[in-house]
C-alpha cells in the first residue's frame, strides 16, 4: 500500500526503525490528536538499512517538539510541507532538558514514589551521551534501558 | 545578591561568590547566638520544619536560629500522626505547609524531595537532608568552619577520610570545594574510596587532587582533616571492618606528627573514629563546627526571608 502524499502538514523522516510508535507517542500525536497520521516502518533505505517515516496533517510541529524525540530517533529530519512542497527543513537537536522521556533508575528517587511529577533530566554531555535526574542529582546509567 | 524567596536545595546551585556572600553575614551572627545580643529581625515570621524522618541535630539547629532572630517555628519531626501516613503526597503536604508558614524547611528519606517541594511551594524551601542526596546546610557550616578556623579557604589542603563511598557529606563538601583553590585527598579504605564520577569531577575542575588509604602520611602534611564514620554495616566480615577502624582512626598518637595548626573536623555524631582524648586538643573543631550550625541556618533564614543580612 502506498502512502498518500500530504499537501499540508509535517513529514518526520529518517526515524530509527522500529522507533515511529514511540515517535507518536512521544510528540502527544496518538489518541487525542485530531490531525491525520500515516506511520510507514521499516521502508528500506538506499544503503540496505530501514527507517520509519510518520505523516502528520495539517498540523506544522515546531521545532521545540521535535526536539523531544532526539534521544530515540537522533537521525530524523522534518520536513514541514505547505501546498505540497517542502517549505523548510529540520534537524533533531538533543534539548538541554528532556521531560518524561527517560526515566529515573533510583528506587529512592522522589520521581518514583507516587507523587505529581514527570521524570526530568538535564542533559551534561552530548558527546558521549549523559544524563542527570533534576531531582536525585543520579547520572542516568545505560540510557537506552531507561527510556520509558 | 538577592536570596529572598530563594530556595536552597542544592549546594551545587549555589555559586562561589554566592557561598561566600552566605558565610560573611552567618559570621555577622556570630553576637547574635552567642554573644548576648538580641535580634528581632524574623519577627511575625514562621518557619515551618517538616521532618519525615528524625534528624534531632539537624532540626534543634534550625528551630534555634529561627528563634535567635525572633521568628516562630511549626511543624513536625513524626510522621506517625500525620496525614503523611494516610498516603498523602509530599506535593500536597508541601501545598499545606505552604499555607501556614513563611518558608519550609524539609528532611525527607527520598533524594530529590527538597526539588520537588520547592517545585510545589510558593515559599522559599530549605534542604535539611533529603535520603543520601543532599544536605546544602551541612556542607555550608562546613565551609564556614574551614573558613573561621583557618581565616580562608582558599590555599589549604584538605584531606577528607573515612567512608567517602556511602557518606553524602564528602560528596557534597567535595562539589563546593571546587570553587576554591585547595588542595584534596581522598583517604579511605579501598571499598569504601570516593566515587569515580566525583573523582574524575574533582580532577575535571583542575584541582590537585590525591586519592589514597594511608591516612598516617596525609595527616602529617594535611591543613585539615575532615573524618567521616565508618559503618559496621558496609561490611560482610567483622574482623576486616575491625582492622580498617583501627587503620582509620585519630588518636593522640597520630596528632603528634600533624602540624601545630591542623584542624580535625567531624559531621557528628562521632563514634569510634576519633579518640575521646583528642578531644581537649586545640585541633580539635567538631564541637565548634557544630555550633556553626545555628549561625549558618541564621544567615539562610534571614537571607531567605528578608534579603538582607543583619
Ligand atoms: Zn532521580
Amino acid at each position: 500500500m502506498k502512502v498518500r502524499r500530504i499537501k499540508n502538514g509535517t513529514v518526520i523522516d529518517h526515524i530509527t526503525s522500529g522507533m515511529a510508535l514511540r515517535v507518536v507517542d512521544i510528540l502527544g500525536l496518538g489518541s487525542h490528536n485530531e490531525s491525520i497520521l500515516s506511520i510507514v516502518m521499516n521502508v528500506p533505505t538506499g544503503n540496505g538499512g530501514t527507517k520509519d517515516i510518520v505523516k502528520v496533517e495539517n498540523r506544522e510541529l515546531k521545532k521545540s517538539e521535535v526536539d523531544r524525540i532526539a534521544l530515540i530517533a537522533p537521525e530524523a529530519t522534518i520536513n514541514l510541507i505547505r501546498f505540497s512542497k517542502v517549505t523548510n527543513k529540520l534537524t533533531v537537536e538533543l534539548p538541554e532538558e528532556v521531560h518524561a522521556i527517560v526515566e529515573c533508575k533510583n528506587k529512592n528517587c522522589i520521581t518514583n514514589q507516587h507523587e505529581p511529577v514527570e521524570h526530568w533530566f538535564s542533559v551534561i554531555s552530548r558527546e558521549p551521551l549523559r544524563l542527570q535526574c533534576k531531582y536525585c542529582e543520579r547520572e542516568a546509567e545505560d540510557i537506552a534501558s531507561c527510556l520509558i | 545578591m538577592n536570596f529572598k524567596g530563594r530556595n536552597i536545595v542544592s549546594i551545587t546551585d549555589l555559586s562561589r561568590e554566592e557561598i561566600e556572600y552566605i558565610l560573611k553575614v552567618a559570621k555577622d551572627m556570630r553576637p547574635f547566638h552567642d554573644g548576648g545580643k538580641v535580634s528581632k529581625s524574623l519577627e511575625g515570621k514562621i518557619l515551618a520544619t517538616f521532618f519525615f524522618e528524625p534528624s534531632t541535630r539537624t532540626r534543634l539547629s534550625f528551630e534555634t536560629a529561627m528563634f535567635r532572630l525572633g521568628g516562630n517555628v511549626i511543624g513536625f519531626s513524626d510522621i506517625s500522626a500525620t496525614s503523611v501516613k494516610k498516603g498523602e503526597t509530599l506535593a500536597d503536604t508541601i501545598r499545606m505547609g505552604d499555607a501556614y508558614a513563611d518558608a519550609v524547611v524539609l528532611r525527607h528519606p527520598n533524594e530529590g524531595s527538597a526539588r520537588l517541594a520547592a517545585q510545589f511551594s510558593t515559599k522559599p524551601v530549605i534542604n535539611g537532608g533529603d535520603g543520601a542526596g543532599q544536605h546544602p546546610t551541612q556542607t555550608l557550616l562546613d565551609l564556614f568552619t574551614i573558613q573561621s578556623e583557618k581565616g580562608n579557604i582558599d590555599g589549604n589542603h584538605i584531606a577528607l577520610v573515612g567512608d567517602l563511598k556511602y557518606g553524602r557529606t564528602v560528596h557534597s563538601l567535595a562539589e563546593a570545594l571546587m570553587h576554591f583553590d585547595v588542595k584534596l585527598t581522598f583517604v579511605a579504605p579501598k571499598q569504601l574510596q570516593m566515587p569515580k564520577e566525583v573523582v574524575e569531577h574533582v580532577r575535571a575542575s583542575g584541582l590537585e587532587l590525591d586519592v589514597c588509604d594511608d591516612l598516617g602520611k596525609v595527616a602529617d602534611v594535611a591543613d585539615i582533616l575532615y573524618v567521616t564514620r565508618i559503618q559496621k554495616e558496609r561490611f560482610v566480615d567483622v574482623e576486616e571492618y575491625r582492622k580498617v577502624a583501627n587503620i582509620f582512626r585519630v588518636d593522640m598518637e597520630l596528632l603528634e606528627s600533624t602540624k601545630d595548626d591542623l584542624v580535625i573536623m567531624h559531621p557528628l555524631p562521632r563514634v569510634d573514629e576519633i579518640a575521646p582524648e583528642v578531644d581537649k586538643s586545640q585541633k580539635a573543631a567538631y564541637f565548634r563546627q557544630a555550633n556553626n550550625g545555628v549561625l549558618v541556618r541564621m544567615a539562610l533564614l534571614q537571607l531567605v526571608l528578608t534579603g538582607v543580612g543583619l
